[in-house]
């Protein structure tokens, strides 16, 4: 090391070094003794750092010397912004302004009285828990025909739905200056332009196993020849079927199926039944029909003659593999 | 109406506490990518920046149409992939008719572009074509020493940028503590003209020098470049004001019951609750004990006779 050129600026906290003052005096035209005299110059400059960072007090370790390293000297911009300070809460306001209000710190765990061992002070099995009280004593003040056990459920939901919206309020005013917590991010539910109250709501598996149900009984039998798969459950809702009311004769329901019918035939043996009848719809009615059947029948052939329409060897294949489909059905019946 | 949304599993909550602003910043990780065309110069040049900052490196490989870091409205989709990825400095590769093995180092600061530098590679020489003893060779993520040679870097602004860059680029994490074993590479960086740097990685061997300081020898092991500035953008005031600001500036928490002094360093006061040793049993029954002992039997005796009276009754 040369005296007259000591002046590095050398950073140790980034093991760097920077000599401003070299400059070639003409520069190297080969390539191997510009690296040569590059690297040179180099060796000065790690020598230079080496020589401050291996003089610095080490403890040694199993894998070698440790040394503690002084903090970088050289600023570089940071990555992100610095962490913004939380603003107090609601709450955290207020007990300031009070000023006299002491938070000190609660066991995790309280002695209960009643049971006579350590319980939580919140959470599943905690202590005065509301739903292990038996007997609320009757208050003058009581309203008749109120359910006290209901009504301490519902006030115990409606404190928390609160506690949620002051939450949520707290953790808006921290989202303005940009100190929410690293984890927690406001989603808006709704669109300010639709102003759609509810999001979309998702299939719950009630919803599902009732439409898987549906379709398992849409078959010709109602499902019931239909192979089942190991451990597969009944369907959940059948779906309504045509209901008859009992053939035989009784007092309760055995006398509504007797009451249907006479109802019909009294409508149509009744002295004025001639009035039932509406003689304008019954022809229009008739006319309706008669020319559905015609145009049914002209379709149909109209389908025969064009015997070399491209299509119907398509139909006729999609027609096998629907009969293939029910066969299996019949098998299951054959069973 | 607004809903709190909170990660429903440990591990992407873990990642988002990764990546909030810190107090103190220990790195920034490298976003490695390239436009539409490259050169086979320039792959190489990536993914040998690539290997050699693996660890804290991020590699796209697909080409990106939509980046042009230095013109308005073509760093949309660079700084989404900065916010994706959580990289703060990105290298671009692109390889144009006008400006050939074209590569835009850049930083981003709270995932928008903080400055750029454009540079173009010349002369560049992969690890492959280096041959040297594979002993030495540098392990992942060691901690390099960087040398930056020439009175460029101090008076050509370009240049000076550049090292600024360079010098974020290369510096790897920065630690606390330091192990001088696994000291075991360089780089070094010379300007060689106005506007030119010849860059080389290289291995380091410490030799015995008789004291405690060994003598450093640099081995090249690649790759090596020049680099040549083209284009650079520098941050403007207001921006590099605000991220150059370090945890130091903020007022420091005062600790309770610590002051230090500067003959005798630091000094706790320490507040020792009352022993009570007047309550306190003793171990072995000294003579000064006996008189309590006496009294204990007097006691013992009015208590046996008690409860013979307590017998005889029942």
């Amino acid at each position: 090391m040369e005296e007259s050129k000591k002046p590095f600026q050398v950073d140790l906290g980034n093991l760097l070094a920077f000599n401003p003052f070299h400059s070639f005096p003409s520069v190297p035209t080969s390539r191997d003794e510009l690296v040569k005299a590059c690297l040179e110059e180099g060796t000065k400059l790690v020598q230079a750092v080496a020589d401050s960072l291996f003089n610095l007090p080490s403890t040694e370790d199993v894998d070698g010397p440790l040394v503690k390293l002084p903090s970088p000297t050289t600023r570089l911009p940071r990555e992100k912004h610095l962490p913004k300070p939380k603003p107090p809460t609601k709450w955290e306001e207020f007990a300031k302004k009070k000023g006299s209000i002491k938070k000190h710190k609660k066991d995790k765990v309280v002695w209960d009285e009643q049971t006579g061992t350590w319980k939580r002070r919140y959470g599943y099995d905690r202590v005065n828990d509301d739903k292990d009280i038996p007997i609320i004593d009757a208050k003058m003040t009581d309203e008749p025909g109120v359910d006290p056990f209901a009504k301490r459920q519902d006030d115990k939901k409606n404190r928390v739905e609160k506690q949620e919206k002051n939450r949520l309020q707290n953790l808006k005013q921290a989202a303005k200056v940009g100190a929410l917590p690293s984890h927690v991010q406001l989603a808006a539910t709704a669109l300010p332009i639709t102003g759609t109250q509810v999001p979309p709501k998702k299939v719950t598996k009630d919803e599902l196993g009732n439409v898987a149900g549906m379709a398992a009984t849409s078959t010709a039998s109602g499902g019931k020849f239909d192979r089942k798969f190991p451990g597969e459950k009944p369907a959940k809702k059948q779906g309504k079927h045509r209901k008859f009311l009992p053939v035989v004769e009784g007092s309760g329901i055995g006398s509504r199926e007797k009451e249907q019918t006479e109802n019909v035939l009294n409508k149509l043996i009744s002295k004025h039944s001639h009035e039932i009848l509406n003689v304008d719809k019954a022809v229009t009615m008739y006319n309706v029909k008669k020319e559905k059947k015609a145009r049914n029948r002209k379709n149909q052939e109209g389908k025969s003659s064009s015997g070399s329409n491209k299509l119907k060897p398509k139909k006729q294949l999609h027609k096998k593999t629907a009969k293939k489909g029910s066969g299996s059905s019949k098998k299951g019946k054959a069973k | 109406m607004m809903r709190i949304k909170t990660p429903k599993k440990g591990r992407v909550k873990r990642e988002l506490e990764k990546r909030a602003p810190k107090l103190v910043e220990t790195g920034k990780k490298t976003l490695i990518l390239q436009g539409t065309k490259t050169s086979s110069i320039l792959n190489a040049v990536l993914s040998e920046i690539c290997h050699l900052k693996k660890g804290g490196v991020v590699r796209y490989t697909r080409k990106n149409d939509n980046i042009r870091p230095f013109e308005s409205g073509g760093e949309t989709s660079l700084e989404f992939f900065s916010l994706k990825t959580d990289c703060s400095i990105f290298v671009y590769g692109s390889h144009s008719k006008k400006r050939p093995n074209n590569l835009v180092i850049g930083r981003t600061y709270d995932h928008h572009i903080y400055d750029l530098v454009e540079v173009g590679v010349e002369n560049f020489k992969s690890i492959e074509s280096f041959t040297y003893d594979k002993k030495l060779a540098p392990l992942m993520g060691s901690k390099p020493f960087i040398a930056f040679v020439g009175e460029g870097f101090e008076n050509v602004d370009e240049l000076k940028h550049l090292k600024e860059v360079l010098l974020d680029l290369l510096r790897g994490e920065v630690v606390e503590n330091i192990n001088l074993a696994g000291l075991d590479r360089a780089y070094v960086c010379t300007a060689i003209s106005s506007n030119k740097v010849y860059l080389s990685h290289c291995a380091l061997r410490l030799k015995k020098s008789g004291t405690v300081v060994p003598r450093m020898e640099l081995v090249e092991v690649g790759p090596s470049m020049d680099l040549v500035v083209r284009r650079h953008r520098l941050p403007n005031e207001g921006l590099r004001k605000e991220a150059m600001k370090t945890a130091k500036d903020q007022p420091k928490k005062k600790i309770k019951n610590v002051s230090t002094d500067a003959v005798q360093g630091t000094i706790g006061k320490i507040y020792i609750p009352d022993q009570k040793i007047g309550d306190m049993a003793l171990p072995n029954k000294a003579k000064g004990v006996k008189r309590e002992r006496r009294e204990a039997k007097k006691k013992e005796a009015n208590e046996h006779a008690s409860k013979k009276q307590k017998e005889e009754s029942e």
